[in-house]
């Protein structure tokens, strides 16, 4: 009887995990056979590639965040406004001033934590609901943003602070033969790191299967496991070359990577990341258990500040511009790529895999659709639709 | 008489689980009949049953009513045939008045338009039917729980009831409402309305049930009349065992003072003039169970979260000794660094993340134990777990399993746990057999003797007085706030309980 409940319990969880990326798989697909029958556009061309990261770190980085935020029973609508500040907060630092990057960079952090430690202090503290606080801060942030900007767009920056979204990182086995059998110049650099990442994303995961094991927790079978593994790694590496022979990894691509791992670790592997889990889950029975909530809920919101305000540099970056509009909509891209991750909607659950899955399904739909030519207005609708599609899927595994 | 329910060879399978398995019940017109089981026996499931929360097609068996076959597709279908249940979680809204309340989804109306006349007037005869003598405009939220379960059963009057089920009516009252609640059961049996309770407490069950039926691993074993019924008979159904006794032998080892209280007190959370407890001393000694007995809502609660970290009540003042030397319990670490563990009455609420599985509950309030530099160690944690789960007979293939599919015993094993991985010197255990069935029961109290005979201190809080009496080598007596009288075992007896409880009533009155 336990048993029954327990592969149930566990299998539920990994069947969403396999739907998810099954899906993102199916659009990817969906989008590449439509798009070279109607049009005779690659939708997978080292360039298109490329341009879905550029698009999407900024979402992905905010969705990092706003996890936790979730997790811990909150939500934060703000970063649209925060990212749009700080972007022109970078601007006023970098183009109006004239201060060295490497000073902009660390500083425009520091604005952002202190931002999501204004709101989080109302919140955490004073028990204010965080639907409230960051919906005021989304306006007075969107306003100091006009405000800093006089309606107008600064552009024009540096080459380093652009590269902070459009440089690559520089092939160090210097350039290749271009026609070395016969095949395209390639960045052997790009290659060789994706290659490590994966043998080291394969070692870690067979390392915590085995793991798992020992702790009596059924996971997947061993050929499901494989073929998972392999099907993965045969994706990166698709990835990997196709941008190898464009321009090499984005050096966005990489703070993103190395950003979700970190969260990763954080929300499965350390003390705090368990104690955000326990306070969205059961607040008071954390409490009781002498977990430091509002301290915590507090840091979430630094964090969210934090990555919001990266978001924002990585925008302004990659748009050479920091305009009074930039970031309007973030917030609802950021949330529904949670939310289309797996999280749950009153706290306590929700995994960083799922939330990168959901932020890549819902940027890949932004790129196939509009490659295609479809309408803002479809654009929208359609999103939606996938929203409210894998909560309810999310609804009926859970009810089963 | 004839029998107004026939359930035949009733089943129910849930995925990979079978609930029931062949249940017959039959139930006369006009009786009350109780139906006693373990936690997860199956009662409740057999309830929804029949109430149509699980319709007709979806179970096993037939069951017959008033004499036709029926083939509920809904609740709302058998409540039109006069089938209400009442579920143990009262389903009134909080904001809503009495009236509001009473003739929710069956509004009296016309033309979708509330009659309000009728409505207040229809409400004040159901109010005076179950002896309640409240305004029906007052807010359902202002009423305690048992004049709340009285609205309930109003509630189904409203409905013309035929056949009422009650499900644990009385598992959140105190002693006086549920006598008021039982000598309405046996009222409206004497107008003819059939009864079904569903109870852990024999007491009860010997004073209104005309026949009892006992399910046990989702079959019945045994269908018992009011001659035949008596508390060994219904416990050995129950557990399918004897249980020659009710307490397990222990042989008290009692040591030094261990935790001091001197001069506690505590004001209301919200009503801050509200004195909740006042000036309480208490000691607890090494190895001592040490009882609080008292009415509910005398401040025992408050007495327990408040010393816990302050985690109830404003203004706490007051000193606390351990080993002779003032600790500081301001907050949950503290108070757990001082030694102190505090295992709450309402688990699922405030002691569990049921969301979680059992080894992240076990750890939660000791992650530093099975972490590095605030890194977990999962193989360490998974081990501590593991180790509690076979210390406690948890019963459950694995640690990884989520709390929340669990029996209300085996949770509390789990809370059990998760204080007990911090070291304890002390614990407070709040109700901790409330709502567990019989064999559960029993292994808590091994848990109990087993703590104090490591040189514990544990304080139990317990509204059933002879678990009390079974268990305390010592027990202080609450009400109001303050402790009324402290009873060693020897001379400790439930008049002596009541009797100083009453001192206080006179005093105050």
């Amino acid at each position: 009887m336990t048993e029954a409940k327990k592969s149930s319990a566990t299998g539920g969880a990994n069947l969403r995990e396999y739907g998810m990326l099954i899906a993102l798989a199916a659009i990817v697909v969906f989008f590449t056979v439509i798009l070279r029958w109607r049009d005779g556009v690659d939708f997978l061309s080292a360039q298109n590639i490329t341009n879905v990261f550029l698009q999407n770190a900024h979402i992905i980085i905010m969705a990092l965040g706003m996890l936790l935020v979730i997790v811990a029973g909150h939500i934060d609508l703000s970063v649209g406004s925060i990212a749009a500040f700080v972007g022109a907060v970078s601007a006023a630092m970098t183009v109006e001033m004239g201060i060295p990057v490497f000073l902009v960079i660390p500083a425009c952090l520091i604005v952002g934590g202190i931002i999501g430690a204004a709101q989080g202090y109302w919140i955490a503290y004073w028990r204010i609901p965080s639907f409230i606080v960051t919906l005021s801060g989304m306006l007075v942030f969107r306003g100091l943003t006009m405000w800093m900007l006089q309606g107008k767009t600064i552009g024009q920056f540096p080459k380093s602070f652009q590269g902070m979204s459009t440089g690559f990182i520089p092939d160090l086995a210097g350039t290749a033969d271009e026609t070395l059998l016969g095949m395209q110049r390639m960045n052997v650099t790009a290659m060789a790191i994706v290659l490590i990442a994966v043998l080291l994303m394969i070692w870690q995961g067979s390392r915590k299967r085995r793991q798992d094991a020992s702790f009596g927790i059924q996971g997947e079978t061993h050929s499901v496991f494989m073929l998972r593994n392999a099907i993965v790694a045969a994706g990166l590496m698709f990835v990997a070359y196709k941008l190898s022979i464009f321009r090499g990894l984005p050096n966005v691509l990489i703070v993103m990577s190395v950003l979700i791992v970190l969260y990763a670790f954080f929300t499965e592997n350390t003390t705090m990341g368990r104690r955000v889990y326990a306070i969205g889950g059961n607040l008071k029975a954390a409490r009781l258990s002498g977990i430091n909530a509002d301290r915590l809920t507090f840091l979430t919101f630094v964090n969210m500040g934090v990555l919001a305000a990266l978001a924002g540099m990585i925008v302004t970056a990659r748009l050479n511009s920091a305009t009074p509009k930039a970031g309007v909509g973030f917030e609802l891209d950021v949330i529904a790529a949670v939310f289309i991750g797996g999280a749950s909607m009153t706290g306590g659950s929700g995994k960083i895999v799922g939330v990168v899955v959901g932020a890549f399904i819902m940027g890949v739909m932004n790129n196939g659709m509009s490659l295609l030519g479809i309408g803002i207005d479809y654009q929208q609708v359609i999103k939606g639709l996938v929203l409210l599609a894998a909560v309810i899927f999310d609804v009926y595994n859970k009810s089963k | 008489m004839a029998a107004l329910l026939e359930m035949r060879g009733i089943g129910k399978v849930f995925p990979g689980v079978r609930a029931l398995d062949q249940v017959n019940l039959s139930v006369e017109q006009g009786e009350i009949h109780a139906i006693c089981g373990e936690n997860g026996a199956g009662k409740s499931t057999l309830m929804k049953v029949l109430s149509g929360v699980y319709p007709h097609g979806t179970y096993e068996g037939d069951i017959f009513y008033d004499g036709a076959l029926l083939t509920n597709k809904s609740i709302s279908d058998s409540e039109k045939k006069g089938i209400i249940i009442i579920h143990q979680e009262l389903a009134l809204v909080p904001l809503l008045s009495i009236a509001e309340n009473l003739f929710l989804g069956n509004e009296v109306a016309q033309g979708g338009r509330i009659n309000w006349a009728s409505t207040f007037q229809k409400t004040r005869n159901l109010l005076q039917k179950v002896g309640l003598d409240e305004a029906p405009a007052t807010p359902v939220e202002k009423l305690g729980v048992g004049k709340q379960q009285l609205i309930e059963i109003a509630k189904a009057l409203a409905k013309d009831v035929r056949l009422l089920i009650l499900d644990e009516p009385t598992a959140a009252l105190q002693e006086n409402d549920s006598q008021k609640l039982l000598d309405l059961m046996l009222e409206l049996k004497a107008q003819g309305v059939t009864q079904i309770i569903i109870s852990h407490k024999l007491n009860e069950i010997r004073r209104v049930a005309d026949r009892v039926t006992i399910i046990r691993d989702g079959s019945t074993v045994s269908t018992l009349t009011r001659d035949e019924v008596n508390e060994d008979r219904i416990i050995r159904d129950m557990v399918g065992r004897d249980m020659a006794h009710r307490y397990p032998e222990r042989t008290p080892d009692i040591g030094d003072v261990l935790m001091e209280v001197k001069g506690w007190n505590v004001w209301h959370q919200e009503d801050h003039s509200r004195q909740m407890i006042k000036d309480v001393n208490l000691t607890v000694r090494k190895g001592e169970i040490v009882g609080i007995a008292g009415l509910m809502g005398t401040g025992r609660t408050e007495l327990a979260m408040s010393l816990f970290g302050r985690s109830w009540g404003r203004n706490a003042s007051g000193e606390v000794r351990m080993h002779g030397r003032t600790v500081d319990t301001s907050t949950v670490p503290k108070a757990v660094a001082a030694g102190l563990a505090y295992v709450t009455e309402d688990r699922k609420a405030l002691g569990l993340v049921l969301e979680e599985p059992i080894v992240t509950n076990v750890t939660l309030a000791n992650l530093p134990g099975v972490s590095k530099n605030g890194i977990l160690n999962k193989a360490q944690e998974t081990k501590v777990a593991e180790g509690y789960r076979q210390a406690m007979a948890i019963r459950t293939p694995s640690v990884q399993q989520r709390v929340m599919n669990l029996s209300g015993g085996n949770q509390q094993k789990v809370v059990l746990s998760k204080w007990l991985f911090t070291e304890p010197e002390v614990l407070i255990l709040d109700e901790p057999t409330r709502g567990i069935d019989v064999g559960a029961k029993f292994e808590i109290y091994g848990i109990m003797n087993k703590l104090a005979a490591e040189g514990r201190g544990v304080v139990m809080i317990s509204s059933e007085m002879p678990e009390l009496l079974g268990m305390c080598d010592r027990i202080y007596v609450m009400n109001e706030g303050r402790i009324m009288g402290e009873l060693s075992r020897e001379e400790a007896s439930q008049e002596k309980i009541m009797a100083l409880i009453l001192k206080n009533e006179s005093k105050v009155a």
